[in-house]
């Protein structure tokens, strides 16, 4: 195929998309699933069969629209009408009075303006929207034609430096300047180069890098044979969890597509540019999501993390040039491409460009998957979107980062969330998941619960992560008896700062997080265990005294 | 040295096989000048058999394996100002503590010792102290003020640190300790 | 790992002339300077596991382990400060808190580098509470023993024999805190089908986990045999 014929294949579908009057989006990812999205679903269908509208309303299965907890979720279009905990019997409900008669139901629709107001979406700009499952969607609302213009208008040095004026940083959570990587990877002269997609989400919560696979698995596609062009490689790997059964099915098909219009593979679109890229399923290990434990797990080893340097941007895969980003940044690629750095630039803040998509879970009233614009502040996050805790509780701390994030305050909500600021506070990015925590919540337990995660989830190379971890939960787990001393909390924090310094790779040095943060802003709740042998929140003292 | 000036001094034994004690008379010749500066108020070396008030130094030998230690150990604790742990047993558990490998249970360590290994008469005692669940080190259970590794130490280790402390400086340990 | 451009450096403010692609603990170590490592041994790939090696450059915030991290040119590296001497003990510690090490039963008590650096950084006890779950002591081999409660996962053991006696015999299983020595796939020592019983692993065990029942260690011990072969293949 070449340029032109990917845009008659767009002008094909608009046409056929056009001959339907309404649209009806059933959202079938992993969140509505198992509310029985697939059930709902069908009786759209068939309730559009019984009712002799083939013709006029088109009944599609869609990624996730972030309202997880109402699931399941569909919206129709024209109008953007969003219904919540949609029933079999209520589907047909919904054709007869929205469908047929024009009046939405309104004791189904999704009331909470709120959660969507402060959003601002890109990464997920097609999520809901569009047909993963169905190439033709995605390329009649855009698609791969930033791919056609970088391979027929630009040159990998324009793309770099687009890239570059964009200010895109790694979402992956350490927040790299993405140009200035591909910058590294193309300079190198070694070849094969390689790309590596980090789908690899391991952080309990956390689901956004699943939701956009589930939803859009071309964005991720297009934006990596757009950073392949740039960088000169011709063979990229998408690695993806094995936990992930439906992104893993959904990226499958996506490839398969993708390589049938020649737009992966070799020649693509009749240049000279080859670029093949194959789906890897991650084994189980949390700490196969690092750079280089990534490295060892596609090279078929155990998914143990090496020191950097050497980079992977100069030796990875089998020693060559590698580009390692995560799916959400390479989703921004070809929106980048298409409107500009410039115009990407100005989204967030000057040093900290564009949006950031967060699974916001714990208590609060809307939990979901949102993307946010970069500077937004955690207020606006946890109490405008979210809704803020549930009536009759208090917020107590927010969980920034993944397990291990940091445990924030109520006098840390105004910062703006970009990397720096979130690690002076001492959070991360980290994977984008947001926990709120209310009063009911011990934060010596919180701690434990989120140490006790990285203790299992260590790979045993270096010793402070292996050893320092497990006596860091076994200090909390004495706290937590009762049988904790007052010089428990120097060491904890001596301990944390040493984890954290000397680590191997990043889960050890961002493990103690949790530990750090939770003595610097509820110290009180340490000492109440320790010197009163109380639990504020009624939670510890649970575990039997052992001497 | 007039005898008012002298320090009151204790030795104590707890887990362990008295090895350290036997280390600590072996500092011979040295042992006429520590007896100059202290008054030994309670050993078992001696034949005192509460530990008295107001002593200025213990060294404790040994581990704390069973309630009737922790008592004493707690006690000693209360009435020393200098608290010094010598030899691996007090410091680390040692071999006393090889038994917490054993599933931390003291009644299966009962059963090994005084029934399945029994030529005769497998009965588990009853009169003695009860076992704790785990051996300890001092300083898992009371604040140590120093430390002198080894297994046993050598008297020349034991002697420098209770040189210097009794001197009121603090002992150099780096180069000097060592376990086992 | 030897490049073709010269370099210069400043290690504790000493200059040093090293190889590109050369290590900053291969560059110190000729310029006499010692940096405490317990993985790192010459003539094995370099591992990064256990940060004693860890030195400061200047410039960055991070620690870098003297063992893997390439020297540059300009580079100005302090090996020895309070906060690494701090972090050393701390590792020390660790390592000596992680398994039930009881030096006084120990057969490489007094040839044993993890005692010896516990001595050099004065660790006269242990701030954390020690571990004593038992793990596997492998007898089955004729004259070779794997005892788990010395490992400290070096894998200077795994990497001699992959590397040097080119076998790959032993590996590790588990993760983590779990984390164990195996020879095969599990597999008994003695009924193992791969292992050539050339000792090496015994003789840069750095502890007394692999060792020559019967043998004094002090005559199985040899830290240089890895890159005493590799000097002789190159012949």
């Amino acid at each position: 195929m070449k340029p032109d014929d990917i845009l008659r294949v767009a002008e094909r579908e608009a046409e056929k998309q056009r001959a339907y009057k309404s649209r009806i989006n059933v959202c079938c990812s992993s969140g509505c699933l198992p509310f029985g999205a697939l059930q709902v679903l069908k009786a759209f269908e068939s309730a559009i069969k019984e009712y002799g509208l083939e013709g006029e309303c088109k009944v599609s299965r869609t990624g996730c629209i972030g309202t997880c907890s109402v699931g399941p979720v569909a919206l129709i279009e024209p109008g953007g009408f969003l219904y919540q905990n949609i029933t079999p019997e209520n589907a047909k409900e919904i054709v007869k009075r929205h469908i047929i008669s024009g009046e939405p139901v309104k004791e189904l629709l999704y009331a909470n303006e709120a959660f969507f107001k402060k959003q601002y979406r890109l990464v997920l700009r097609n999520a809901g929207r569009i047909d993963p499952l169905r190439i033709e969607e995605y390329i009649m609302v855009g698609g791969y034609s930033a791919l056609i213009k970088c391979l027929t208008k630009m040159t990998p040095k324009e793309v770099i430096d687009e890239v570059i004026a964009s200010g895109l940083r790694g979402r992956g959570g350490a927040g790299f300047p993405t140009g200035q990587k591909w910058n590294f990877v193309a300079r190198e002269k070694a070849t094969p180069k390689y790309v590596i997609a980090n789908l690899d989400e391991g952080d309990p919560g956390v689901f956004a890098n699943r939701t956009l696979a589930e939803a859009d698995p071309h964005a991720i596609i297009e934006g990596m044979t757009i950073a392949a062009y740039a960088v000169g490689a011709e063979k990229g790997y998408i690695y993806v969890r094995a936990e992930y059964p439906l992104a893993v099915q959904t990226l499958r098909e996506a490839l398969k597509q993708a390589k049938s219009m020649n737009l992966v593979g070799e020649n693509i679109l009749e240049t000279q540019f080859n670029f093949d890229i194959e789906l890897r399923m991650g084994a189980g290990a949390f700490v196969a999501g690092e750079e280089t434990g990534i490295l060892a797990s596609i090279e078929g080893r155990r998914a143990t993390p090496r020191p950097r340097p050497p980079y992977p941007a100069t030796s990875g895969l089998w020693g060559k040039p590698t580009l390692i980003q995560n799916v959400e940044t390479l989703a921004n690629v070809p929106l980048i491409i298409l409107n500009g750095g410039n115009w990407f630039a100005k989204i967030g803040t000057p040093k900290c460009t564009g949006t950031k998509c967060f699974s916001l879970t714990g208590k609060v009233n809307n939990p979901g998957l949102i993307e946010v614009p970069m500077g937004i502040t955690l207020r606006e996050i946890v109490f405008e979107i979210g809704g803020g805790v549930p009536a009759g509780r208090k917020f107590k701390a927010v969980l920034v980062g993944g397990p291990s994030g940091g445990c924030l305050p109520e006098s840390a909500l105004d910062l703006p969330i970009d990397y720096e600021s979130l690690t002076k506070a001492g959070a991360i990015m980290g994977s984008g998941g947001i926990v709120v925590i209310d009063d009911e919540s011990c934060m010596v337990d919180t701690a434990w619960f989120f140490t006790d995660f990285c203790v299992d989830e260590s790979c045993g190379k270096c010793v402070p992560c292996r050893v320092g971890l497990l006596k860091m939960r076994n200090i909390l787990e004495r706290i937590m008896r009762g049988e904790g001393r007052l010089e428990d909390l120097d060491l904890l924090q001596e301990l944390g700062e040493y984890v954290r310094d000397v680590s191997l790779c990043g889960l050890g040095q961002t493990a103690p997080n949790p530990i750090l943060t939770t003595l610097r802003y509820f110290r009180d709740e340490y000492i109440a265990h320790i010197v009163d042998k109380k639990c504020p929140a009624g939670k510890c003292f649970r575990l039997e005294a052992e001497i | 040295m007039s005898r008012e000036k002298r320090i009151n001094f204790a030795t104590v034994w707890l887990s362990g096989c008295s090895g350290c004690h036997m280390s600590f008379l072996d500092q011979d010749e040295l042992l006429i000048d520590l007896s100059q500066k202290i008054n030994l108020v309670y050993s078992p070396l001696t034949d005192v058999k509460v530990f008295p008030d107001d002593v200025d130094v213990t060294i404790v030998e040994g581990a704390i394996g069973n309630v009737e230690q922790m008592e004493l150990l707690k006690k000693v604790r209360e009435r020393t100002k200098i608290l010094i742990a010598i030899g691996d047993c007090a410091i680390t558990g040692n071999v006393p503590a090889m038994r917490n490998i054993i599933n931390n249970s003291p009644e299966e360590v009962l059963k090994r010792a005084y029934v399945e290994t029994a030529d005769k008469n497998p009965i588990i005692p009853t009169e003695v102290p009860k076992l704790l669940r785990r051996v300890l080190p001092l300083n898992e259970v009371i604040k140590v003020d120093y430390y002198i590794p080894g297994c046993p130490p050598p008297a020349s280790l034991i002697n420098y640190v209770l040189t210097e402390v009794l001197a009121g400086r603090t002992p150099v340990m780096e180069g000097k300790a060592k376990y086992g | 790992m030897s490049g073709t451009g010269v370099v210069k450096l400043k290690i504790d403010g000493v200059e040093v002339t090293a190889n590109e692609g050369e290590t900053i603990l291969s560059a110190a170590k000729r310029a006499g300077i010692k940096i405490p490592a317990l993985c790192y041994l010459d003539g094995l790939s370099s591992y990064g596991g256990c940060r004693l090696c860890i030195v400061e450059v200047k410039g960055s915030p991070r620690l870098f382990p003297a063992c893997t991290t390439p020297v540059s040119n300009g580079m100005e590296v302090t090996t020895d400060s309070p906060k690494l001497r701090k972090y050393r003990k701390m590792t020390i510690e660790l390592l000596l808190s992680e398994k039930p090490h009881i030096c006084a039963i120990c057969i490489a008590n007094g040839n044993c580098e993890l005692q010896d650096l516990a001595r050099e950084f004065g660790v006269d006890h242990l701030r954390v509470e020690r571990e004593w779950k038992s793990q596997k002591i492998d007898l089955s081999h004729s004259f070779l023993v794997l005892d788990n409660n010395r490992c400290i996962l070096c894998t200077r053991c795994l990497r001699v024999c992959d590397e040097i006696e080119g076998v790959h015999a032993l590996d590790i299983k588990m993760r983590g805190k779990d984390s164990q020595i195996i020879i095969d796939i599990d597999d008994d020592w003695g009924s193992s089908i791969s292992c050539t019983s050339c000792r090496k692993c015994a003789r840069v065990c750095p502890v007394g986990a692999i060792y020559v029942r019967d043998e004094p260690i002090s005559r199985t011990k040899n830290k240089d045999i890895a890159q005493f072969i590799l000097l002789r293949r190159r012949r």
